[in-house]
């Protein structure tokens, strides 16, 4: 699991659900979407801290396993992971574009 | 090939029931995932970057064609079409949801596979030589000493939870193609000086982050005591092995700091309390498992026929699959043929499900229905007749599958890396993908000969990157893939672990280092050298001068 | 905490002894194993029953001289993924022939009480609210096994020979 606590500027939340383990993220109304772009965006640390603390609940209540904030770029409407190990979480693996990324629930 | 009795059968269907009730139990938050992780992970089921993966074990890397139907079946009903064979003789499924989990191991069952011990801090799947009981060089079939240690293992009361993870090898040829030595216990079968057969026992190797070669602590174990022998080592490990530091918690560790010869004296001490016990294998143990593994009804087939001599003398690329992917087999007549899971730009050990269908009824049309999986990641054909060669190849090519490029620089290992690992620090696949694209020309790569590229994605070393003859490593630098790269590394009974040439290299110049550093090679060969044994008639100081060289 | 013994939720007469603690003039009790060391000949001397509880790092060999004198020894599971106390627990069964009770306490879980018992485990101190059931499943989930322990379950071997002798 990623440290969370030395990371600075902007941040989202993701996670993987428990039921099918797919890639999700926290949205601004709590609930968990496939799509980096419907990230709720955290710009200090206690922004980070609140939507953590609602991942964190999430797990315990058994929708997602291992929730973690980590560092996005948010211009132009585009929501962008920062490190090569988000990206390719929230975009899939960068070896394979026939086999696209599911867009399930 | 072992075939599961009523007893198994019944074992594996119980071991799908309890998992369905962990499962169940996960969802309903009776456990929580501190809990249920260790639950999971025994039965293969990981938690990736992308979902969960699925390791299906393949014990000592056998497979019927109707399991590997199966997993076709599995890739196309549960997951995305493909799966991953590994270098430990497992497959992964990268795509898998946990709630359909029971359903999948419910399938494998049926065909008598599963996910156990394929990770967790127990006892895993038990590896072999893939040309076990074809061999042209085998003293004696390492699958029957390997299902004998699979059996016993298998949900071993005492040693399921164990400091780290714990793996076993058995070879039962001179020429080691088990990699014996980088395991916890590498078993070599040998005769000894009244000519009877048992097994040189080494102890604590291991590659991750501390590469270290097995240390032999018993010259000649007689093979009626195979299972007390083990039984006392990992009793020696699971009470004395450390458990303060996941990192030194491998058996290796303990070897290390005991000294091969005080690790000897506690196994010896233990295994003289329990030699003529219960695990004791009687001679009708041994014959009931061995019967499995007899031969199977070969007829006759003549060495060459007048299609195979005139495909050889017209076909070029059909010599070249000859050479590197077609090796000698006991029996007059026949062959043992590697399929090639490393084409140019592939995914190394990836195979669709449609392509393991097809090499399922080429096995039963030609191989007499059976297929291994390697641990350099390709399938092997172990009973081919030689005048089914050229069809076999003409199909084998039409399908993608017929490189002509085992043991060569395009047969490259590689862990799935960041693209799928939870673990890894950087990409594994890309690298390979791009240097099978610059060895493009095969005459090219014939005459380069022999030479193994293994790429890990991280530390822990799943892609054997230190006995790589050219290793590459990645690693994070501030956020950028880096990769280091060593030379001069072997897993054969020569073992040795390679030396690092210099500091990491960024991503866009690995490939190019690679060429650099074949090129070096071929400029310094001798007469019929392979790549590693220039390396160690000159050392690494030429290699690193023109790697490093100021443009 | 609920102890299991049989399958069913039993009585604890004993009382452990923390470090520091005087002894009661009488009852069972269980002591830790440098307590049970440094005062075994007093103990030995105590006409009540004795227990003994073993950490994970100590020899069982140690208890050797007293395995008759000792009615209960405790082995802990610090932590569930910590196995050592199950190569103790065949060691004390298996090779020294300890007959009495043999105790897992600590992380005692579900998933883990056949392995336990299979070892020579047969009382256990569950923190759970239905540990009757946890039983119950835990140790009937299979019916084939395929080690020889001290637990008298017949290993898959035995009864393929049997089978064979049979035919």
């Amino acid at each position: 699991m990623i440290k969370s606590k030395n990371l600075e500027g902007t941040q989202a939340v993701t996670a993987n659900r428990l039921r099918d383990g797919a890639v999700v993220f926290l949205t601004a109304t709590g609930t968990w979407s496939r799509h980096i772009n419907d990230s709720a965006i955290a710009r200090t640390a206690d922004e980070a801290a609140a939507l953590l603390a609602i991942g964190t609940q999430a797990a315990a209540d058994r929708v997602v396993v291992e929730p973690y904030l980590f560092e996005v770029t948010a211009e132009g409407g585009a929501i962008q992971p920062v490190s090569t190990r988000e990206r390719i979480r929230a975009f899939g693996p960068s070896v394979e574009e026939q086999r696209p990324l599911e867009t399930a629930s | 090939m072992y075939a599961y009795d009523e007893y198994d059968q019944t074992f594996v269907e119980e071991r799908v029931a309890q998992f369905r009730d962990q499962v169940r139990r996960r969802l309903s938050g009776e456990l929580s995932e501190t809990e249920f992780k260790p639950l999971r992970l025994t039965n293969g089921l990981y938690l990736q970057l992308h979902a969960y993966m699925l390791r299906v074990a393949i014990p000592y890397g056998t497979l019927s064609t109707r399991q590997l139907r199966r997993l076709g079946h599995i890739a196309r009903k549960y997951d995305r079409g493909f799966g991953h064979f590994t270098t430990r003789q497992n497959i992964q499924f990268h795509w898998i949801k946990l709630e359909q989990t029971p359903d999948i191991l419910a399938e494998l069952a049926e065909v008598q596979m599963h996910g156990l011990q394929t990770s967790g801090n127990c006892i895993r799947n038990v590896t072999a030589d893939q040309w076990a009981g074809v061999a042209a060089d085998e003293i004696e079939d390492p699958r029957i000493w390997s299902e004998i240690i699979r059996q016993w293992s298998t949900l071993h009361p005492e040693f399921t939870f164990l400091p780290r993870k714990f793996k076993i090898a058995v070879t039962g040829s001179p020429n080691d193609r088990a990699a014996v030595k980088v395991h916890d216990i590498g078993l070599r079968m040998h005769k000894n000086d009244k000519g009877e057969i048992g097994f040189e026992v080494m102890v604590g190797g291991g590659l991750g982050r501390t590469p270290i070669i097995a240390k032999t602590i018993r010259d000649f174990l007689p093979k009626q005591h195979l299972l007390s022998y083990l039984e006392a080592i990992l009793r020696v490990y699971n009470q004395f092995g450390r458990r303060d530091n996941i990192y030194k918690a491998r058996i290796k560790i303990l070897v290390h700091e005991l000294g091969a010869a005080r690790m000897a004296e506690l196994v010896e001490a233990e295994w003289q309390q329990i030699k003529d016990g219960p695990l004791a294998l009687s001679p009708d143990t041994v014959a009931r498992i061995a019967a499995h593994f007899a031969p199977p009804a070969y007829a006759d087939s003549p060495t060459f026929t007048p299609e195979f001599d005139a495909l050889r003398l017209e076909n070029a690329e059909f010599r070249r699959w000859l050479k590197a992917n077609v090796a000698a087999h006991k029996r007059p007549g026949h062959a043992i043929v590697t399929v090639s899971l490393k084409p140019e730009g592939g995914v190394p050990g990836d195979m669709t499900a449609d392509q393991m269908d097809a090499v399922a009824d080429l096995a039963d049309l030609h191989g007499m229905g059976e297929v291994r999986v390697t641990h350099s990641q390709n399938l092997v054909l172990p009973h081919i007749r030689r005048a089914d060669l050229p069809a076999l190849w003409r199909r084998l090519s039409e399908l993608n599958l017929a490189t002509s490029n085992i043991n060569l620089v395009t047969d490259i290992i590689a862990c799935p890396g960041l693209d799928y690992c939870a673990l890894a620090n950087a990409r594994s696949i890309p690298v390979a993908q791009r240097i099978t694209e610059k060895f493009n020309d095969l005459a090219r790569v014939h005459d380069i000969g022999e030479l193994k590229i293994k790429i890990s994605g991280c530390i822990n070393a799943c892609g054997h990157h230190h006995v790589g003859h050219i290793g590459i490593l990645g690693v994070d630098k501030n956020g950028e893939e880096f990769y280091q790269v060593t030379l001069g590394g072997s897993e054969e009974l020569s073992a040795s672990l390679g030396a690092i040439i210099g500091p990491a290299l960024p991503a866009d110049r690995i490939v190019d280092a690679v060429g650099n550093l074949v090129d070096t090679y071929v400029a310094l060969r001798q007469d019929g050298e392979r790549f590693l044994d220039t390396y160690r008639r000159v050392g690494i100081a030429p290699f690193k001068e023109r790697l490093y060289a100021p443009a | 905490m609920p102890l299991l013994k049989n399958g069913a939720v039993a009585a604890d007469p004993w009382h452990k002894i923390v470090n520091g603690e005087a002894l009661p003039p009488d009852g069972p009790v269980i002591l830790p194993f440098e307590r049970w060391r440094a005062e075994r000949e007093t103990l030995l001397g105590r006409n009540t029953p004795l227990g003994v509880r073993l950490s994970n790092t100590h020899s069982v060999a140690e208890l050797e001289p007293d395995l008759d004198r000792l009615e209960v020894i405790e082995l802990e599971f610090p932590k569930f993924t910590d196995g050592r106390a199950y190569s103790q627990a065949r060691l004390l069964r298996e090779r020294y022939g300890y007959k009495h009770e043999l105790r897992a306490v600590g992380n005692v879980l579900h998933d883990q009480l056949l392995f336990m018992q299979r070892c020579g485990f047969d009382a256990f101190e569950m923190e759970k609210a239905d540990p009757v059931t946890a039983w119950q499943a835990g140790t009937s989930a299979f019916s084939v096994f395929y080690q020889p322990t001290g637990d008298g379950r017949a290993p898959v071997e035995r009864r393929r020979a049997a089978g064979a002798k049979a035919v």
